[in-house]
């Protein structure tokens, strides 16, 4: 279940988790989540990049028994969502009804609650895609 | 290098052991794994395990186990590379014994995954994705293979159905084998009306929660020949290796290839000095039926994107080009994590001396591959075995 003191864990990807903040070296390879050495071409010099929070789906599942923690939320769309930028991360689908899912859904990012511990009261926010207003 | 040899093997029926512990399951294994050997102790021990922490708050298996077995002030420590670690214990046991250092080495693959409650289970088991970015947003670890199943159905153009066939495959032949969990032949409408886990992975797509315990004894030629050993109980690790790949799956290049069991499948044909041809029978990673698809394309003996035909034509049975999961695979003899990759290695052993149970003796097999998948294929080892 995870031990209560999860709040420094969890801080400490805010700007990720909140606002989709990756990174990119100096040779402009961008890439989810920032590391601090660049997957492509291995360059140590990376800052931080604001992903604009557009992207498509590519594939997605819909979960039906869930990792404990997460009984409640049960059955759950996820997703590779493929950032207009390019890369993919994976993701909630929110808003959508599991039949309305399709490969190129047009999505964008929000910012949802992901999950509550009883013990230490922890909500954890983080991006979900839902499928782009028309 | 001298290549090391397998000299004993043991294991302990896979399923749902209410009344054995971890401790219990490694040790019968063991002791059955040194007694086929003819010893009574050994220089090292290595464990192949996933996540006893997790299931039974147990770690340090290495004092634990050595220790229950009477074995010892001697070496032992837990290898863990997710649901690959059984099969990269083997591969340290192997070095171990290359490099000079270590005589006679024990390897047991142990996991006891039934004292957890199911959901409990399924979060252990995705602490093999990437915690922050996988986990984080209720990843189970059927779900991210779902992603890949989606994908590779698409891109191909594959049903539901084309997939069933690996599992109908694994169940005939773990029918046959009286350490099988599922010991029963199954239809393809069993596999395509049992209820979705995750879309489009349904509960006969993947391998059962269960308990079980496999160990091999490893040694060189020369030692084995001092012991006694007739030849005929040798089998050579002929070639062997493992490599990782993104631990996040949303992070590779591509996720329709294993790239991780490529290389090792690579680098393991090449210190064997043989191809994909020249293998009798595969014992590949089907924890989910895509991943045997995914993994006979990766192994080279289906192009890419084929690996599913092979199992539709009936390539893959016993009497077909290329037999997989001669004994059951993941699906029907059952998936005990951290155990898999010896159970494997203790099946491929069994073929190479000729001891499979009637019905599933591959006819005259020289040569077998297993390939065990940590992660959703973050971590891969490969093992080619040969008679001596
Ligand atoms: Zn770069």
């Amino acid at each position: 279940m995870g031990k209560p003191m999860q709040v420094a864990r969890h801080w400490r990807h805010f700007r990720e988790k909140y606002a989709l903040i990756g990174g990119k070296c100096e040779n402009g390879h961008v890439f989810f989540p920032k590391r601090p050495i660049c997957p492509v071409c291995g360059s140590r010099n990376v800052e931080e990049y604001q992903f604009s929070g557009k992207g498509k789906v590519i594939s997605w599942t819909i979960v039906r028994n869930p990792p404990s923690g997460f009984e409640y939320y049960r059955p759950y769309p996820l997703a590779l969502v493929q950032l207009e930028e390019g890369p993919v991360v994976l993701a909630q689908l929110t808003d959508v009804e599991p039949d309305e899912i399709d490969f190129g859904m047009e999505v964008e990012m929000v910012t949802r609650k992901v999950r509550e511990f009883d013990e230490d009261g922890i909500i954890l926010y983080a991006y979900k895609f839902r499928p782009v207003l028309k | 290098m001298e290549k090391p040899v397998i000299i004993g093997v043991g294991m302990v029926p896979v399923g749902e052991h209410w009344r054995v512990s971890l401790r219990d399951m490694a040790v019968e294994a063991l002791l059955n794994a040194m007694e086929d050997a003819g010893i009574d102790k050994v220089d090292s021990l290595y464990v192949g395990n996933m996540a006893s922490g997790s299931f039974i708050e147990q770690e340090n298996l290495g004092a634990l186990i050595a220790d229950w077995a009477g074995l010892g002030n001697i070496p032992a420590v837990k290898v863990e590379a997710a649901c690959g670690s059984g099969g990269a214990a083997v591969q340290e046991g192997a070095k171990a014994v290359m490099s000079g250092l270590e005589d006679v080495v024990a390897v047991v693959g142990v996991e006891k995954m039934t004292d957890a409650w199911p959901s409990d289970a399924t979060r252990y088991l995705a602490y093999a994705a990437d915690a922050e970015w996988e986990l984080f947003h209720g990843a189970s670890f059927v779900a991210l293979n779902a992603l890949i199943m989606r994908l590779y159905m698409k891109t191909y153009g594959y049903t539901e159905e084309d997939l069933a066939h690996f599992a109908v495959n694994a169940h005939r032949n773990g029918a046959k084998n009286p350490y099988a969990m599922f010991k029963k032949e199954i239809k393809l409408e069993t596999v395509l009306n049992s209820p979705y886990v995750a879309d489009p992975i349904k509960l006969f797509d993947a391998a059962p929660m269960c308990d079980g315990a496999a160990a091999v004894i490893i040694t060189s030629k020369e030692k084995a020949k001092e012991l006694g050993v007739p030849k005929d109980r040798m089998v050579e690790l002929a070639g062997f290796w493992r490599a990782i790949d993104t631990i996040n799956l949303a992070n590779r290049e591509d996720f329709l290839t294993l790239k991780a069991a490529r290389v090792a499948a690579e680098k393991a044909y090449k210190m064997a000095g043989v191809t994909a041809k020249d293998i009798d029978f595969f014992e590949v990673h089907d924890a989910f039926t895509v991943m045997a698809a995914l993994s006979l394309e990766a192994l080279g003996v289906a192009e890419k994107g084929k690996g599913a035909v092979l199992a539709k034509e009936g390539q893959i049975a016993i009497d077909g080009d290329y037999p997989i999961q001669t004994m059951g695979g993941l699906k029907a003899r059952g998936h005990p994590v951290g155990a898999t990759g010896v159970y494997q290695t203790v099946e491929a052993v069994l073929q190479l001396r000729g001891e499979a149970p009637e019905g599933i003796q591959v006819p005259d097999a020289e040569i077998g591959l297993t390939q065990n998948i940590g992660g959703t294929g973050s971590n891969i080892t490969v093992n080619i075995l040969r008679r001596v």
